[in-house]
């Protein structure tokens, strides 16, 4: 089947379309991944409800107030370290930078409940940090302060180590390749570093800046376990808890949908930094900047710089789940090796599902912005609707398939199917695609901007548009986008827990859900091993994907 | 891609289906794996009868019931705390049953009055305190019930976890049920003022800040105190003890864990059978040496660890009290503040 879109220009610009078979599966799938959304908030509506004035009588101020500021406090966190080490590693040269490079995103590994589990041990008035103080100065209960570590600026602390590297893979990209040349001509109009930072690089690297930041934002607002172990009110955790604990879903589709309401508010934001850069020099071929030569005392606050996020958002907590485990010495359980292949079974099909979905939504997008946008926007926004609510909603809708499946099956063979979906890997897929359609439709959609539209017109020419266009011309060059996609996905599916536990089958178990559930029966020693191989099986995808940052290799820019 | 998408297709053969025998039985716990799996094989062991299981929180598995409605493949429902149970009894997910066995073994205080679930395991909300810094007399003076908690000779000495936790609104809902509501309302904001630090962390965590110093006494369920001593490492825990409030009206505090068949149950004769299993003394022992919880069973004892603390006055209140009242104790801990 041929596809073609006539596209005549009227008196105003008015547009007739034929019907495109691309954008309309493009925005069927979005809707598709958005329903279960869809049915959490229809709750929202329910009007008998006297759960909600009491929540707001009594919790909801401490809720806003907790959910903005981490937010906020995150965004700043985390574009202060991705920003930072990005320029330190783009600009500068030292000793150790290019393994800097990469180690840099290994924090990406570690899931924020793992380090907040640590952290919160280390650091808590019993931990071994103020006990060694106490012991060591002499010190008893009130003669003197210690930040406490389960609070929300602890859960600032934490998040923003870990989920720094979003801010740092994209600027990072964008320093070494946008700007190098008018970094250089701001050098050679005699401008200093500091001023370059501050007018060139920072303008310029804006969209990704943009584009981190609100993935790490977007993961803060969906957190839960950070939050419930640091005993924080936050409107997760007070979903939660209207659900789970009342069991009040109107209440929690109310703050759900605050919640969503936040969120579109952050994705809009995003937009609209994004959008408001259009220079990109057309001739820029992507060669590196020369960078800075760092010497003595400059070159050692460097190293420092790169050492601290890499120590304290990954090496300090891994080496504490490996002393953990070393010193239970626990035996190795034997169905280890089954949760291990669930593990990487589930996030391998998970990742070629959720970058398929978002390779055909983005090329919609291409094709049709008009029809696909609202659609394709409205998909990502499950990253930051917490797993649990987005959960549920699968849980409704695999009913409703379920139970009209079984009512067909009857009626035309006299025997019901039972559940086909609801408790299936299927189900399980879907809702991983859910939650990280926006990581990945991110990653696609920025190498996207890259490919300049004169060779889709091309494509148009030599008439293979548009599947021959997406097959040969842009499926090659998205290349490094689809293997940044898919090394995100991959690692934030082995880290995904509260969809995982509703939604699996029988007798399935996860790293993810084994880690939580020693953690939450308070056996931190076994919860060490299944942590520490979640963070292992992270590192493989991210030191693919750190390769590819040191020798970029993307095509021309192309206004936008 | 071809490589990968084949590989994916082998993985996703190879991963369990939804689809169960007739010779098994399907269970939704909301206790661990590590904590049920051992009495299921010995179920399995005993009757030939292989048992499916999915883990997750209480709540959780409520949600997953209700949305899988008449076709849900769900036996069993084991969950911890009567709140919980109450409250799946209540949305219509369970089915009475009739068992002479279950009447026969299981005390009335610790089972649903219709036979929709039964309680399998006993476990305090207890009071871990340093001995250093609270004696004999400070307990007797201060603390003979649980009311004690809110006299003001406790300001700032009391670390207990969030009130998120189901096992802290079942302790209010039962101050709620023995001295009713406003003397609950006024108890929660006084113990609230009593709290040594904001609540964080799990019961595990209060008993370390009592060892370090932080707080000198901690609310916790008397099992975890118990795994503690019974571990390789308990030196740490040399300057504490474990003590179990009880006045006239109220005495120790005792929750459940417990199970009922599902409504639509598959197979309802092997859900009814593991769960008279479980009651089993054979059953019953293994609770008690697994988790250090007080075994349900009348003629079956508790582990060492927990045989040490003597005999302790129970509460005699219906735990399916807990249930009724848990909205109302979960308001009164948003008023109080205790987040």
């Amino acid at each position: 089947m041929r596809l073609t879109r006539i596209r005549r220009l009227g008196h105003a610009g008015r547009r007739i379309r034929s019907l495109n078979g691309w954008a309309w599966t493009a925005s069927g799938t979005s809707l598709l991944l958005v329903a279960p959304l869809l049915v959490v908030l229809f709750g929202a509506a329910d009007p008998d409800n006297d759960l909600w004035p009491h929540l707001v009588d009594t919790v909801l101020a401490g809720y806003v107030v907790n959910t903005v500021g981490i937010a906020f406090g995150v965004a700043v966190g985390t574009a202060v370290l991705g920003v930072g080490t990005a320029w330190l590693i783009a600009m500068c040269d030292f000793p150790g930078r290019s393994v800097f490079a990469w180690a840099l995103i290994l924090p990406l590994a570690l899931p924020g409940y793992v380090a907040a589990f640590v952290y919160g041990d280390l650091l808590e008035f019993a931990g071994p940090v103020q006990t060694a103080l106490r012991d060591g100065f002499g010190w008893g209960k009130d003669d003197y302060w210690f930040p406490a570590v389960r609070s929300p600026l602890g859960a600032i602390a934490v998040l923003s180590l870990v989920l720094y590297p979003y801010v740092y893979l994209l600027v990072q990209t964008a320093f070494a390749t946008q700007s190098a040349t008018l970094i250089e001509t701001g050098r050679l109009l005699g401008r200093g570093p500091l001023t370059i930072f501050r007018t060139l690089a920072i303008p310029l690297a804006r969209p990704a800046l943009a584009a981190g930041c609100a993935l790490a934002v977007m993961e803060t607002l969906n957190d839960i376990g950070v939050a419930e172990l640091f005993g924080i009110g936050t409107f997760t955790t007070g979903i939660y808890r209207a659900w789970f604990g009342f069991g009040d879903v109107g209440a929690a589709a109310r703050l759900a949908t605050v919640l969503l309401l936040v969120v579109l508010a952050v994705l809009w934001a995003e937009r609209r930094l994004r959008r408001s850069i259009r220079y990109h020099p057309e001739n820029d071929r992507s060669r590196p900047v020369i960078r800075y030569a760092l010497r003595g005392r400059r070159s050692a606050l460097a190293i420092l710089g790169c050492a601290l996020p890499v120590g304290l958002g990954f090496a300090l907590p891994a080496a504490v789940l490996v002393w953990w485990h070393v010193r239970a010495g626990a035996p190795i359980d034997p169905a280890f090796a089954g949760i291990v292949f669930n593990t990487l079974g589930l996030a391998l099909g998970a990742t070629i599902l959720t970058v398929g979905i978002a390779g055909l939504v983005v090329f919609g997008l291409r094709l049709d912005p008009a029809i696909v946008r609202p659609f394709a926007r409205t998909a990502g926004a499950g990253y930051a609707i917490p797993g649990v609510v987005v959960a549920v909603g699968i849980l409704g809708l695999c009913s409703l398939l379920d139970h009209a499946l079984n009512g067909a099956s009857r009626a035309m063979f006299g025997t019901g199917t039972g559940l086909l979906l609801s408790g299936s890997v299927t189900v399980l897929l879907f809702a991983y695609a859910v939650r990280f359609l926006a990581v990945s439709m991110n990653a696609l959609e920025s190498s996207y901007h890259r490919i300049p539209g004169s060779l889709d017109a091309a494509a148009r020419t030599l008439g293979v548009f548009p599947r021959g266009m997406l097959l040969r011309v842009h499926i090659p060059l998205l290349r490094s986008g689809v293997a940044t996609a898919a090394a995100l996905v991959f690692v934030e599916v082995m880290k995904e827990l509260p969809a995982t536990l509703i939604l699996r089958p029988f007798d399935f178990n996860t790293l993810a859900v084994r880690a939580f559930e020693m953690a939450d029966e308070e056996r931190i020693a076994d919860a060490a091993l299944p942590a520490l191989a979640i963070v292992a099986a992270g590192l493989l995808p991210l030191i693919v994907l750190s390769r590819r940052f040191r020798q970029p290799q993307f095509p021309t820019e192309a206004p936008s | 891609m071809t490589v990968a998408l084949a590989l994916a297709t082998t993985v996703l053969l190879l991963m369990p289906t939804n689809a169960g025998s007739a010779e098994s039985v399907n269970l939704y716990s909301a206790r661990k794996e590590a904590l049920v799996r051992p009495l299921l094989d010995s179920f399995t062991e005993a009757t030939g009868t292989e048992v499916r299981l999915v883990t997750a929180k209480g709540g959780q598995l409520h949600q997953r019931l209700l949305a899988e409605g008449e076709n849900s493949p769900a036996d069993v429902l084991l969950t911890v705390d009567a709140g919980n149970l109450w409250r799946a009894a209540e949305a219509g997910l369970l089915q009475a049953v009739n068992s002479a066995y279950l009447d026969a073994t299981v005390p009335e205080t610790y089972r649903d009055p219709d036979g929709r679930w039964y309680g399998l395991s006993l476990r305090a909300r207890a009071i871990v305190y340093a001995t250093e810094r609270v004696s004999g007399t400070d307990l007797a003076d201060h603390l003979d019930g649980y009311l004690g908690l809110a006299d003001p000779v406790w300001r700032g000495r009391i670390a207990v976890r969030s009130s998120n936790s189901i096992y802290n609104q079942s302790l209010i809902a039962a101050v709620i049920a023995n001295y009713g509501p406003e003397v609950a309302e006024r108890w929660t904001h006084g113990l609230v003022e009593n709290f040594a630090r904001p609540p964080s962390g799990g019961d595990r965590d209060q008993i370390r800040a009592v060892a370090a110093g932080e707080a000198d006494l901690s609310i916790v369920n008397s099992y975890y105190y118990a795994v503690l001593l019974g571990s390789d490492d308990a030196d740490w825990l040399a300057g504490t003890a474990i003590y179990f409030p009880a006045d006239t009206e109220m005495g120790a505090h005792v929750n459940v864990s417990g199970a009922g068949v599902a409504r639509h149950a598959p197979h309802p004769d092997a859900a009814l059978e593991l769960i008279e299993f479980l009651a089993s003394p054979e059953a019953q022992s293994l609770y008690a040496e697994l988790n250090h919880e007080f075994p349900v069973h009348p003629d079956v004892g508790p582990s060492g660890v927990v045989a040490e603390w003597g005999s302790i006055a129970t509460d005699d209140l219906p735990v399916v009290q807990f249930g009724r009242l848990n909205p109302d104790a979960v308001r009164i801990a948003d008023r109080a503040g205790w987040n």
